[in-house]
């Protein structure tokens, strides 16, 4: 296995390399229209956490994800779920894609959009079942959505489209979960539900990638974090790698004040 | 008015052809690719012609294996010069449907002295001419009869479309509501979508005969659309396109054989009629569906507002 960069700080979990490591990403190049969006991305994800991954718009951190569920093709590189190509381990990871994504007045209800992520496991042809519903209600319940099942999705807010695609990820019961930017713009409700899910995740054992932008909370959510400008400029422990000076070469001159102001109390005193 | 035994052909030949282009047009409303039924309905063409000229005849499996290849090919077409060459999706499906209609055309005129097929028909199809042709078939009740060959190839296809829907219906809801998720899951949006894009090329070429090539999107389109407006569930709104598009069959060619009447005409197309209600209907239920809206925005509490 290629020897990490050691300017990414410490590995969290050094021992777990080869077939525990839940996702591994090896020399990733992905290219639109020969234009790098990033470039030899190599990184291995511990497990059970909650990973961040931060950087500027149009640093590839929403094409990073979609590599790794191969929905755009890659230029080079392999993606190992457990040690074992992606396609051959689909149901282990779940999707939790960006809320404009999709239509929202499809004609379907809640629970028709949760049961969806049983489909895998159901397969081809056979139709959804009781035990597929009781999954997408269960899932409902833990995002504290169970009141909507039945409603149209077209009548949801934001917050709760976002809960209900949270939902539809734990009704597949993955081991790795890639969310894209779950916390753009949603109420404190949703917020709160999301980080308690993910907490719920991370105590069972899962793997969560959760795309995200607002630097202020990101000492709050991650115990891992990976900062991406098309490369990887650093990845690790946050504690380790959340610092001002990986910041101003994640963002470059794009940092905000505020960003930084963040980062600083985060730090425990002004800059 | 009188009212024969080949009306009643005509209707339910109308029907099936309706009702088959409603269930498959559904998933193509819903998707937001309303006009990948135009195109695939006018490319078919050349697919039919050169059908025509092997085998002299109509309606044969060569015909519709053909069609359904050029048709599959339009798909294909518009999506690889839309990755590739950087087109938007429309003007790459502009470039392919009509180069392939083009080739269509040019092949029919040249093929028209020697076999019996003419432009005007596949454009505006013959509905009243179906019935003419028919197939003695020994059935078990009925003992011999004569059945109109139109009738029984939409009937096969509508048959073929209701069981694909119902099969593949969750493969079906899924691809067209989440692709990318459907990918994860290991359903190969491309997969369904091809599937698809072939059950629209058969049903369009079935349906030449009865709507032909510039109808047969209003069937596709409207019904479905209609339908839209006036539910919120899947399943509900698929029923709903095949009882309008029935629906408009009756009324259609009810309204062609008595409405000019009146005005002291003789009767006129039933397809364009029965295309002509389907817009009717869309309107109805879009003043319906507006109406709704509005009550439910007056009953809303002010103090909320």
């Amino acid at each position: 296995m290629k020897q990490l960069e050691p300017q990414s700080g410490r590995w969290a979990n050094d021992a777990t390399h080869g077939a525990e490591v839940p996702l591994s990403v090896h020399d990733l190049t992905v290219a639109y229209e020969r234009k790098p969006v990033i470039w030899d991305i190599d990184l291995d994800f511990p497990a059970d956490a909650i990973v961040g991954i931060i950087g500027p718009n149009g640093a590839g951190k929403s094409t990073l994800i979609k590599a790794c569920l191969d929905l755009v093709p890659r230029a080079s590189g392999e993606i190992l779920v457990y040690g074992r190509p992606y396609a051959r381990q689909r149901q282990r990871v779940g999707y939790v894609p960006q809320r404009e994504s999709v239509d929202w007045d499809f004609p379907v209800s809640v629970l028709d959009v949760v049961a969806m992520g049983t489909y895998g496991r159901l397969g081809w042809l056979r139709p959804v079942n009781r035990r597929s519903r009781a999954l997408a209600l269960e899932a409902l319940e833990r995002v504290g959505m169970a009141d909507f099942a039945s409603r149209q999705i077209s009548q949801l807010s934001g917050g709760q489209q976002q809960r209900t695609f949270l939902a539809r990820a734990l009704a597949q019961d993955a081991d790795i979960y890639l969310m894209d930017e779950p916390f753009a713009a949603v109420d404190a409700a949703t917020e709160r539900a999301v980080v308690e899910v993910l907490r719920e995740l991370r105590k069972r054992g899962r793997t969560c990638l959760v795309v995200h932008h607002d630097l202020a909370t990101v000492a709050e959510y991650f115990d891992w974090l990976v900062m991406l400008n098309m490369r990887v400029v650093a990845a690790g422990p946050t504690a380790d790698v959340f610092t001002n000076e990986n910041l101003r070469k994640t963002y470059g001159g794009r940092l905000t004040l505020l960003s930084e102001a963040a980062a600083a109390l985060r730090r425990g005193g002004p800059a | 008015m009188e009212w024969y035994a080949f009306d009643t052909w005509i209707v339910l030949t109308g029907a099936l052809s309706a009702g088959a282009c409603a269930l498959v047009g559904s998933f193509l409303v819903l998707r937001r690719m309303s006009m990948m039924g135009d195109a695939i309905s006018h490319a078919v063409l050349p697919g039919l012609a050169v059908a025509f000229l092997i085998t002299g005849a109509r309606s044969s499996w060569v015909m519709f294996a053909g069609a359904a290849a050029i048709g599959l090919l339009t798909a294909v077409g518009t999506e690889w010069l839309h990755r590739k060459g950087r087109m938007d999706e429309g003007a790459s499906m502009g470039i392919v449907f009509t180069t392939f209609f083009a080739l269509g055309l040019v092949l029919i005129a040249r093929a028209a002295d020697r076999v019996d097929l003419d432009p005007e028909c596949v454009l505006y199809g013959a509905l009243e001419l179906t019935p003419l042709d028919t197939v003695a078939l020994a059935l078990p009740f009925f003992g011999e009869a004569d059945v109109p060959r139109a009738f029984l190839v939409l009937l096969a296809v509508f048959v073929l479309n209701l069981v694909a829907v119902a099969v593949f219906f969750k493969e079906l809801r899924l691809v067209c509501f989440d692709p990318a998720l459907a990918a994860t899951l290991g359903f190969g949006a491309k997969r369904v979508h091809y599937g698809l894009m072939t059950l629209v090329a058969v049903t369009t070429v079935a349906s030449f005969e009865a709507v032909g090539s510039i109808l047969v999107i209003a069937m596709l389109i409207v019904p479905a659309a209609t339908a839209r407006l006036l539910t919120d569930r899947l399943s509900t709104l698929l029923l709903l396109a095949v009882l309008l598009a029935f629906a408009a069959a009756a009324v259609g060619h009810f309204a062609a054989i008595t409405v000019p009447v009146w005005f002291g005409f003789a009767d006129t197309s039933t397809a364009g009629t029965m295309a002509f209600v389907t817009g009717l209907f869309f309107l109805g239920a879009a003043g319906y569906a507006s109406l709704r809206r509005r009550l439910q925005t007056r009953s809303t509490p002010i103090a909320t507002l």
